[in-house]
């Protein structure tokens, strides 16, 4: 347990985890007991002409909902990479800055590449 | 006497996560388990002192990438029924294959030392001072492995390209703008001088053909007489 400070000024999110959990439990769990339970068949079944209550949800969609994710996954860690970069900027000097800014420029020419091609239109 | 604690809760949480990905029947409440368990990944980096891994698992981890896994559950179609029937058929195979697997494993852990200077390092994940994670991260990651940061560039670029070309194909039947083409767009449309006061037909423009006969609205004839 390394860094004491570090871990102090986490403690308020731990706190708010214990109180997050208590809720949920208090909820779940009143219900639970405070609640009347009477289980039947009929409340499960269709109401008259409706659609089913559980159904399978497993159906196709368009690839396309997957591409768009891939080239978000691939900026978000681009954009991560500039965290770090942007807080030692000072210390690392220029070979830090122009390392930075030849992988901006590979992903750049991905970016272009990407735009010129049409995959971020949606039509 | 909370980090150890925490750390405790954090871990059991994690591997009891882990054992409900790997066990739970519904694929997506897999995925829902391995949200979990980068959780309190995040939780354990963050106890160790590695305060910007534990941020960026949980932004690309449970952001993206699990988001990347249930569309990918969701977009299988699987039916689990069918998948489970062959499973006394292929029961012998997948059980020699986690034989090999279990073996290498002991090997690996038979022949497992500790580093030197390991325990040196896990208890300081900072060259000490002032200097928090990520400035440490950001004072070697751009210039002494500045080698191994722009292949990661490059297998960021393939992994785009890789995307696009695999999944992104025209589609011949959607109507889509072209701003260029519908601007320069010539021919199609005329400019005429017309006569002043002369009928369509006479002129020979083309208008819709009139009905024959228009009939007439038939009315009732007695209305609301019977009531």
């Amino acid at each position: 347990m390394p860094q004491p400070t570090l871990l102090a000024g986490y403690f308020p999110i731990l706190v708010f985890l214990g109180i997050a959990a208590g809720i949920a439990i208090a909820m779940v769990g009143g219900s639970i007991l405070a609640a009347r339970q009477k289980p039947d068949a009929e409340k499960l079944s269709t109401y008259e002409c409706g659609f089913e209550p559980f159904d399978d949800t497993r159906r196709r969609f368009d690839v396309r909902f997957y591409l768009v994710a891939i080239l978000f996954i691939i900026f978000d860690l681009e954009v991560a990479f500039l965290f770090p970069w942007a807080v030692s900027l000072g210390e690392i000097g220029w070979l830090g800055f122009l390392s930075m800014m030849g992988f901006l420029g590979v992903l750049t020419v991905g970016f272009i590449y990407e735009w010129r091609k049409g995959a971020l239109d949606w039509e | 006497m909370i980090a150890t604690l925490a750390f405790y809760a954090f871990a059991a949480v994690l591997i009891g996560s882990a054992v409900m990905v790997v066990s739970s029947r519904n694929p997506v409440h897999s995925v829902l388990f391995l949200i979990l368990a980068f959780f309190n990944a995040a939780a354990l980096m963050l106890i160790a002192g590695a305060e910007f891994l534990a941020m960026i698992l949980v932004i690309v981890y449970v952001g993206a990438v699990a988001v990347l896994f249930l569309f990918v559950v969701m977009m299988l179609d699987i039916d689990f029924v069918r998948l489970r029937e062959g499973f006394q058929r292929y029961a012998p195979i997948g059980g020699a294959v986690g034989a090999v697997l279990f073996v290498e494993l002991i090997f690996v852990l038979g022949a497992w030392r500790f580093a030197s200077d390991a325990a040196d390092l896990r208890i300081n994940p900072t060259p000490g001072g002032s200097v928090s994670n990520t400035q440490a991260i950001g004072r070697i990651l751009y210039t002494d492995y500045i080698l191994l940061f722009q292949l990661a560039g490059l297998v960021l670029l393939v992994a785009m390209i890789g995307a696009i070309v695999l999944t992104l194909r025209a589609r011949p039947g959607t109507k889509r703008q072209n701003i260029d083409a519908q601007v320069n767009r010539t021919g199609s449309v005329g400019l005429v001088q017309v006569p002043m006061g002369a009928g369509l037909r006479e002129m020979g423009i083309l208008r819709p053909p009139e009905p024959d006969a228009p009939k007439p609205i038939a009315a009732p004839a007695d209305h609301g007489g019977h009531h």
